[in-house]
């Protein structure tokens, strides 16, 4: 996979990364592309209510959440989410894509959208403009170190 | 079954493919289905529900599951029946989200429910108001056959365009 300059914390730490899929497969890719951002995995989940605990347990950067899963929908946990931590860093990822879907997930405190199948230059570029200050962008050398 | 509600799935089972797979794809044969519906190999379901109902199949053999799974993943992975199913649910998911998409886009209102693996050896015969029409997409890693089944909520539909008039 392509690696990219690494986005780090101002802290200089990786940004860390909850990813919530239904889908095992889908959260191995999101983990690589993550891991070629210089990132790290600070838990998975597999439905919305699962995200919210795990949440609550690893604190993370940036949640990567699907839509469409058992139990609870994406759209549902991040509302959830933003309710007890207003500065959560929420990023729907979803293959269903349509207005209605976007604006529901902004509208309940989502920061950003990336259709499936993800690119890894999208999803790189919206984790820059979401941690936006909050992170800088390493040397390409120290990539995925 | 309407061309309009084809469509779709056609032109987002070839662009996720060629997308996912980075090679391109071509159509194969396009058919109705009169019979039961027969599984090939691992085979994903979804369901949908809303202005329009019904089901999407997506199934492939395992060999191509697993050409695909590694193709995804950008490294060989070694054979599982766990990884084979996973591949085709999250194939069947990024098809049907990116046609479901469009059709949206159109002003048809669905739920998209998650993907189950479809285990039968057959399924429900085609009715009068919901005939399958059965696709083959040929890509670099095999073939990916995709079985629709829907039809016009028309209940649904109804009302809908009751609440527009009011």
């Amino acid at each position: 996979m392509e690696q990219f300059a690494a986005v780090k914390r101002k802290d200089g730490q990786p940004v860390r990364y909850l990813i919530v899929d239904d889908s095992v497969f889908a959260r191995k890719n999101l983990a690589r592309m993550i891991e070629s951002f210089g990132g790290q995995v600070a838990g998975e989940a597999g439905d919305g209510c699962t995200a919210i605990t795990e949440y609550d347990r690893t604190n993370p950067d940036i949640v990567l959440m699907d839509i469409t899963m058992p139990q609870m929908e994406g759209i549902e946990a991040a509302e959830r989410i933003v309710r007890s931590h207003p500065n959560a860093r929420i990023v729907m990822v979803s293959s269903v894509g349509y207005q209605d879907n976007i604006v529901a997930a902004l509208q309940r405190g989502a920061r950003h959208f990336v259709q499936k199948p993800v690119k890894p230059e999208v999803l790189y570029e919206v984790i820059k403009y979401v941690m936006g200050e909050d992170a800088s962008v390493a040397s390409a050398a120290g990539a995925g170190a | 079954m309407r061309m309009e509600l084809i469509q779709p799935f056609i032109n987002a089972a070839d662009a996720v493919l060629a997308d996912s797979l980075q090679c391109s794809t071509s159509i194969g044969n396009l058919s109705m289905e009169e019979e039961a519906y027969r599984r090939h190999g691992v085979a994903a379901l979804i369901a949908l529900s809303g202005d329009i109902e019904g089901r999407i199949v997506f199934d492939v053999d395992p060999q191509t599951a697993m050409r695909v799974a590694s193709r995804m993943a950008g490294e060989e992975l070694p054979s599982s029946e766990q990884l084979m199913r996973e591949t085709v649910c999250e194939l069947a998911n990024q098809v049907i989200g990116n046609a479901v998409t469009s059709l949206n886009d159109q002003g048809f209102h669905f739920r998209v429910h998650p993907p189950e693996v479809h285990t039968s050896e057959q399924g429900d015969k085609s009715s009068e108001d919901t005939e399958a029409l059965v696709m083959c997409i040929e890509t670099c890693s095999g073939k990916v056959f995709m079985n629709v089944a829907l039809r016009y909520n028309r209940r649904r539909m109804q009302e809908r365009a009751a609440v527009a008039g009011e």
